[in-house]
């Protein structure tokens, strides 16, 4: 009576169902935020808001151009002050930190670094930069998102320079290369696209932080005139105009936010670019 | 190194030639050593040469003299240290961490391991083909074969094209690719991607070629391709290969070393190895009756 085929048969699909079914789940609240984003955000999505600056308290009209060109600007700063520590540290953590302790060291604290509430960056940044400088900026701004993007960057530069197999260094060595040319030249042009995509991957993730700028660029209703001035990013004037009482501004979050997301999945879909096939990499 | 190196010679030489001073024991040997390798001059001389990973000894006091332009063959069973003495010889082998050499090897009579000598220079001197072929994936052909002088800053076009064109010549490789510079070296055939690796070597103005099984990757055709190419070579250079295949060894070499758990236990012209070996081990491997 008891068939065991039957049975591993039957275990074999409820399992597959169940699988399919979380996999499903998962994905309600995902296509149900995007869907919500888009709907409510692309309203008053057109060149208006893509290109002009806030209007007054009370005034109806008016963009988001400022934040837009604000983060723009903070991701560049956080880009210079991230991405040559961060390169540099993953490539001597991978090239000369096999084994040592300082190496250790580093690992660990680029890993602690990087589940450090934003939060928390963004009150280091406030004390190093805007006690001292005595105003809000892009600067300190910037810097915080840079203290964020260092870890993130060190690692993925980290593990992408050691996927480069080790007889692509001996084959520059063996042709009298020197050490550092072999990194400089071999090992970093073949690991290149990974780092890119690392690169960009941590890009995506703090041009969406808010936390960290709220007390370092913090907001400004105009154009901006430089990195020394309080400046305007997408996330804090989303959160500023959507917790207003104006049915306009909230309406502008929503936008905002849409603005954001696009932004953000575009540097994604960048990186998968270059993701797309593993072997890529060490093109 | 050297110093270690050093006292164990006096130390060696001073138990056999009490009297004679050490710098002159040299000079004598030289004399002593010319005409007994016949008319050739000794291009790479491996004297007591040991190599360790770690506390793991792998090569035990080698000694062997290498004629210019010749080729050596070194034969010998899976583990035996082939690898790592042909490594010993470019100073590739101290790029493992935990690797280290006792001995000397001298190169037209001098230490490659003196301070004046840096590994970057000897590695010119000095080039390797490894067992797999390894072009530089991002570049293009015409870059991996010159990527050895451009990375040490040479810039002058026409040197440079003149250089690719006498490499890929020189390893049979021109005709094939001349007119797929551009395209990328990994996209060559693997016996196409070995000889390319060969001319990069040959693009830097090197002296000995070490090849390290170079041909177990590739087809018949392919092989004899590389063969013959070793032939050629064979006019201008001193190659030294290391391989699996006896028949390959006896076909393409003049002598013939083999070895045996990191020993060197027969060195000697490849025709008396292979037809009437001195050392009963030898007959073995050779005649298949281990490794
Ligand atoms: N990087 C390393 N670390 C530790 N031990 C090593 C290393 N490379 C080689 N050895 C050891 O040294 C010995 C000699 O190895 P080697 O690679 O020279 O052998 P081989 O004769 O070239 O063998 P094969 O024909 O398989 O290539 C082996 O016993 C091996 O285990
Ligand atoms: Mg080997």
């Amino acid at each position: 009576m008891f068939d065991y085929q039957t049975y591993r048969r039957w275990t074999d699909r409820t399992m597959v169902f169940l699988c399919g079914a979380a996999a499903f789940i998962a994905m309600i609240p995902l296509v149900s935020l995007l869907a919500y984003v888009i709907i409510r955000g692309v309203k008053r999505l057109d060149w208006t808001f893509l290109t002009s600056i806030p209007t007054p308290v009370g005034i109806t009209g008016g963009g988001m151009g400022n934040a837009i060109v604000g983060t723009i600007t903070l991701v560049i700063i956080a880009c210079c002050v991230g991405l040559p520590i961060g390169i540099m540290a993953g490539i001597y953590l991978s090239e000369f930190g096999k084994k040592n302790k300082f190496a250790w060291c580093v690992r660990f604290t680029a890993d602690i670094l990087s589940g450090v509430p934003s939060i928390v960056t963004g009150i280091v940044a406030y004390t190093l930069i805007v006690r001292p400088m005595h105003n809000f900026s892009a600067l300190a701004g910037g810097v915080a998102l840079g203290f964020m993007m260092i870890p993130i960057v060190t690692r993925t530069t980290e593990e992408l320079v050691k996927l480069v197999p080790h007889s692509i260094r001996e084959a520059s060595w063996a042709l009298g290369v020197s050490q550092w040319k072999t990194i400089l030249n071999v090992v970093i042009r073949t690991a290149r696209n990974g780092i890119l995509t690392g690169v960009l991957l941590s890009i995506a993730r703090i041009a969406g932080e808010t936390a960290p700028l709220l007390f370092t660029a913090f907001n400004n209703q105009f154009w901006p005139h430089g990195i020394n001035e309080p400046t305007a990013s997408l996330t804090v004037q989303v959160f500023t105009y959507a917790i207003s009482p104006f049915k306009d501004w909230q309406d502008q979050a929503w936008t905002g936010a849409l603005v954001l997301l696009i932004l953000v999945l575009a540097v994604n879909m960048a990186a998968k670019l270059f993701f797309k096939n593993p072997r890529q990499l060490l093109r | 190194m050297s110093d270690e190196t050093a006292v164990k010679d006096k130390k060696v030489r001073a138990a056999v030639e009490p009297t004679i001073a050490k710098s002159e024991t040299r000079k004598i040997e030289v004399r002593h050593e010319e005409p007994s390798t016949e008319k050739k001059t000794t291009k790479v001389k491996v004297d007591d040469a040991c190599a360790f990973f770690g506390t793991k000894q792998a090569l035990f006091s080698v000694n062997m003299e290498i004629a210019e332009k010749e080729v050596t063959a070194i034969i010998g069973p899976s583990g035996c240290g082939k690898s790592t003495l042909i490594r010993c010889f470019n100073r590739m082998h101290e790029t493992v961490p935990t690797a280290k050499f006792t001995g000397d090897i001298l190169l037209d009579q001098k230490s490659i391991f003196a301070p004046t000598m840096d590994p970057v220079v000897v590695r010119r001197r000095i080039g390797m083909v490894f067992q797999k072929p390894t072009p530089f994936p991002t570049l293009s052909i015409y870059e991996n074969v010159i990527v050895g002088l451009t990375l040490n800053g040479v810039r002058d076009k026409k040197v440079l094209d003149e250089k690719v064109e006498w490499s890929l010549r020189k390893a049979a490789l021109w005709d094939e690719v001349k007119d797929n510079l551009q395209k990328p070296g990994a996209a060559l055939s693997g016996g196409q991607q070995q000889r390319l690796c060969i001319a990069r070597a040959l693009a830097v103005e090197l002296e000995v070629l070490l090849m390290d099984e170079p041909c177990s990757a590739l087809d018949p055709i392919s092989t004899s391709k590389v063969e013959e190419l070793i032939h050629e070579l064979r006019q201008n250079y001193t190659i030294i290969i290391v391989t699996h295949n006896m028949q390959q060894a006896a076909r393409v070499s003049q002598k013939t070393a083999f070895m045996l758990n990191g020993k060197l236990v027969e060195y000697d012209a490849t025709e008396k190895v292979f037809t009437n070996p001195s050392n009963k081990l030898t007959e073995d491997y050779i005649t298949g009756r281990f490794g």
